[in-house]
């Protein structure tokens, strides 16, 4: 298999250090001088940029989190003038206030190697065509694995989502080599392709990179079935870059992660201190190699765990689990992300009780959320048209806090946990 | 003309109209009439009792979601076509039923059933006004005995 940049894909792990400590130095003068909130942070322990000598001295650093980009919406993080930024993206928030990711040249340039590095990884060549399946828009899936294509020197296929016909049609037609879409996606394509009595191993597509939503080995069989494809995961998050933050080699058992650019860490989400590899942890990253948003230690929620073990494809770079869950209780449902607090906010808005469990399952590779809530006495209805017509009004409000439909199941009072101590309020059946 | 109806939720749950029945009746309550309305979701039980404000105490101290709900009981002759005769009534004088259901007495060749409107008591009006047979309460329990 092709390494796209094996200087540092394959670097020792000395030259990988250096590397590191020079770019953290450089980024965390950046960040002190041109952003006001990490210089308040940073004076308010008594650190300054000159204390940084080596990546080792990450651990002095002060944390990042959601939050904090939210409080300074839309562009209060960015630590370059307006005339540098040269894209934009942004991606669903929680309070209705998107997080907001800003690009200069060189970031865009970042961002399409970790892509075009991914591509490699699985396959691609500069010979291959690559059909983009993401949503092109302000989410980074599609123009992130675009620029990565194109990088590659590889032609990219712009689709985006949606009409799926046609999408098959075009893997026809067009002879792409590499897919590049959500794995629910790939699924729906392979399964309309059986459907249609295609046989898989007509088509000339050989990969698949998938990310943007958690997904099983199991799912990676099925998927690897239906389209007769080698299927690739590939993490990202827009805060950091978009996808091609990490991606998998051939080896299919963990990410190698972009170090030279993200610097990732794994803590525990309690104490927040370091925790050795090969332990479950919370994923930090460092952006040491990005200019307008040069984010420090930035909590990514993530439950991961990191190994520096030698990799059979010949790269050096850290690997990273697949997720396997999240340090808060942030969901994501069909691409969404849902925030048990958000049901909380919504009932406490109309006078019910906080008290509600929310159940997540998978059926026909769709996210069904279920929320259960305590009606409140009057509430109560003899009637089933007056029950129904509750929940129809506690759905329509969830709807527009959440931005998904949630099936709302009225409950008896006093039923669900209480709010206090540490109630369990997601059921998520999905295994993942 | 208004009686008295115990309007109960029920989840679905397993034992739990057992546990409804048995709070009835360690209250000394008999059960009259009952129907129950279900959902994949919940269920809701409707009885009339003979002591329902008892009942519905009982039913609140074991933390059983229960509200009064106030319906009307129509008699009519126990023969084909005898009970078109009120719900044509309701339906020419713009009357929407909301649920009903039967019961059974042990005497009279009548029949009964439970009637839940939005309006009671114009429904009791234009049924009555028709010569229908509208039972108060009294009458009621009286019949149950
Ligand atoms: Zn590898």
């Amino acid at each position: 298999m092709p390494i796209f940049n094996p200087e540092i894909e394959c670097a020792s792990r000395d030259y990988l250090h250096a590397l590191q400590s020079a770019r953290l130095i450089k980024m965390v003068k950046n960040a002190y001088e041109n952003v006001p909130f990490y210089k308040a942070k940073f004076d308010e322990i008594g650190l300054k940029p000159e204390d940084i000598h080596s990546i080792d001295d990450i651990t002095k650093l002060p944390f990042t989190v959601k939050t904090d980009l939210r409080d300074n919406y839309p562009f209060g993080l960015f630590a370059v003038p307006k005339g540098e930024l040269v894209r934009i993206h942004a991606s669903s928030g929680t309070t209705g206030k998107p997080t907001v990711v800003g690009y200069t040249q060189h970031d865009i340039d970042v961002w399409a190697e970790g892509a075009a590095r991914a591509l490699s990884a699985a396959g691609g060549t500069n010979n291959d065509t690559v059909h983009v399946s993401y949503g092109y828009g302000l989410f980074t899936g599609g123009l992130g694995l675009h620029y990565g294509a194109e990088k590659l020197g590889a032609t990219a296929l712009p689709a985006s989502t949606g009409n799926t016909n046609r999408q098959i049609q075009m893997l026809q037609d067009f002879k792409s080599d590499i897919i590049c879409c959500t794995p629910s996606y790939a699924m729906f394509i392979g399964e309309t392709i059986r459907d249609m009595g295609i046989d898989p191993k007509t088509l000339p597509v050989r990969a698949g990179i998938f990310g943007a939503e958690p997904w099983t080995e199991e799912m990676r069989k099925q998927i690897e079935e239906l389209l007769a494809i080698k299927a690739y995961d590939i993490y990202g998050l827009s805060e950091i870059a978009g996808p091609g933050v990490s991606y998998d080699c051939e080896c299919q058992n963990g990410m190698h992660v972009c170090e030279d650019y993200f610097y990732p860490e794994v803590i525990d989400p309690d104490t927040l201190e370091p925790l050795p590899d090969g332990q479950y942890g919370e994923l930090v990253f460092t952006c040491i190699g990005k200019e307008a948003l040069p984010l420090v230690r930035y909590r990514t929620r993530d439950i991961c765990a990191l190994t520096r073990e030698k990799c059979a494809c010949g790269r050096t770079t850290v690997k990273m689990s697949k997720p396997r869950g999240r340090s808060d209780d942030m969901l994501i449902i069909r691409g969404v992300n849902v925030f048990p607090s958000q049901v909380e906010h919504v009932l406490l808005s109309l006078n019910m009780a906080p008290n509600y469990l929310i159940i997540v399952d998978r059926k026909n590779n769709l996210d069904l959320m279920e929320v259960q809530v305590e009606m409140t006495p009057d509430m109560f209805s003899d009637t089933v048209k007056g029950m129904e017509a509750e929940e129809k009004r506690i759905e329509a409000a969830l709807q527009s806090t959440l931005n998904i439909h949630a099936k709302v199941r009225l409950m008896a009072p006093g039923t669900l946990p209480r709010s206090e101590g540490k109630a369990k309020r997601v059921i998520d059946n999905r295994k993942l | 003309m208004i009686i008295k109806q115990l309007s109960i939720f029920v989840e679905n749950k397993r034992g739990r109209l057992a546990e409804i029945t048995k709070a009835i009746a360690a209250a000394g309550v008999d059960i009259r009439a009952l129907s129950i309305a279900d959902t994949t979701d919940f269920g809701i039980l409707r009885l009339i009792v003979n002591k329902p404000d008892e009942a519905a105490t009982a039913l609140k101290e074991k933390g059983i979601t229960v509200s009064v709900t106030n319906v009307i009981a129509v008699g009519f002759d126990d023969k084909p076509g005898a009970f078109s005769v009120p719900m044509q009534i309701l339906a020419d004088n713009g009357i929407d039923v909301e649920y009903m259901y039967a019961f059974i007495t042990r005497r009279s060749e009548k029949a009964y059933v439970i009637l839940r409107v939005a309006d009671n008591d114009a429904a009791a009006k234009v049924l009555t006004d028709n010569g229908v047979e509208i039972l108060s309460e009294a009458e009621f329990h009286e019949m149950m005995c």
